[in-house]
């Protein structure tokens, strides 16, 4: 186990060590508990406030490596946390008790969905759940995009990905790849700066 | 049965698009499940998709209700699995070079250029949704309602979903 845990866990030398099985209860209830989205609040509040198992610098660390990659921030925190905790174990054992709740929970709604879903009762009920979950999803983007929005560009980019796909029907890998590329390229590190970093970067990997 | 292939290919390839939260992938989600594959109305997409938001953990885990309907139990661990171990595994994998890409020039703008563009995938994922689920005043209402409640106040938004569907049972019949 230990030299499974070892890459990672070098970053921070003074952790207590933490058990698979203490991982795994923790992401458990996180993935139980974690109503109506907003699950990096839990994470924060599990991880930071209540086990201090890592710092606020670390958490945000890895939320930002998070946010970078492809997938939802509740997995990728849970395998990014998982691993720093207690190396490849920690992050299988972080990702399973964090989907499992959710995953039996939804199955059995499929089943039930299946049985019960024709019923004009239930299809009410779910176009009021629809239009409700619409208002949140927007809000909780409203959230964020004040938060991160500055200045003209963002605005650009944002106006560009929507009227693609949402105007022009643009596909959203082919949007993804064209306005990312050029977004990427507006934030690129300035000529001479690049020059330098990249050497030293080159030279740090040796 | 013979939809799994199908299942994995569908769910992995959608996993990829999800930069910023699973909203990003919503268009290409469903044109692949009610147009290309039709596994689903759109109906049942919709209702499956919202009802997600009201369960606990990754709010995308409705993928997993979705195989559900398309194949059994089976469809839905397939689809969990495709959604969510492609993703984990890069994840895992960059997380652990990240201390060697710390100095990479390029690092920063990657961050910085896939913010906004994340917002503006999501907004039109969010676009989309709403554009099938609000079709009359009382949804556009209850639209609106949460969406203020949930800017301002600190309700939980679990429970708001559920309020919504309670308007819809009295009001929407």
């Amino acid at each position: 186990m230990s030299d499974v845990a070892a890459p990672a866990a070098q970053a921070v030398a003074t952790r207590p060590p933490v058990s698979v099985a203490q991982i795994f209860w923790a992401f458990l209830v996180i993935g139980a508990t974690s109503f109506g989205g907003g699950v990096v609040a839990y994470l924060r509040n599990s991880l930071v406030t209540k086990n201090k198992w890592m710092d606020d610098v670390e958490f945000l660390e890895l939320m930002s490596i998070s946010n970078t990659l492809p997938g939802l921030n509740a997995t990728n925190m849970s395998i990014l946390a998982g691993d720093r905790l207690g190396g490849t174990f920690g992050s299988i054992a972080a990702m399973l008790g964090m989907c499992l709740p959710g995953f039996i929970v939804l199955t059995a709604a499929g089943f039930l969905y299946g049985h019960e879903g024709d019923r004009p009762l239930v299809a009410a009920a779910l176009k009021g759940v629809a239009a409700a979950a619409v208002g949140l999803i927007a809000a909780t983007w409203w959230q964020i995009g004040k938060k991160t929005v500055k200045g003209f560009s963002d605005a650009f980019i944002i106006l560009a990905a929507v009227l693609m796909i949402n105007h022009f029907k643009v596909s959203v890998p082919i949007t993804l790849l064209t306005v990312g590329a050029v977004s990427i390229f507006t934030f690129r590190p300035h000529a001479a700066e690049q020059k330098e970093t990249m050497g030293e970067w080159i030279r740090s990997l040796r | 049965m013979d939809q799994i292939p199908a299942i994995a290919r569908v769910f992995a390839y959608l996993s990829l698009l999800t930069i910023g939260g699973g909203m990003a992938a919503f268009p290409e989600m469903k044109n692949l499940v009610v147009v290309v594959h039709k596994w689903l109305t759109e109906e049942q997409f919709i209702h499956i998709y919202s009802v997600g938001q009201m369960a606990p953990g990754p709010n995308m885990m409705m993928v997993a209700m979705m195989g559900e309907r398309i194949a059994g139990v089976l469809g839905a661990l397939v689809a969990a699995a495709a959604f969510f171990i492609p993703t984990g595994v890069l994840t895992f994998g960059v997380g652990r070079l990240w201390n060697r890409l710390k100095n990479w020039p390029w690092r920063d703008s990657i961050q910085k250029g896939l913010a906004p563009v994340a917002i503006g995938l999501a907004v039109a994922g969010t676009v989309t949704f709403g554009r099938a689920s609000v079709t009359g005043w009382i949804t556009a209402a209850v639209m609106l309602a949460v969406f203020a409640l949930t800017i301002r106040t600190k309700f939980n938004p679990a429970l708001l979903i559920l309020c919504g569907g309670v308007v819809g049972l009295i009001a929407l019949r």
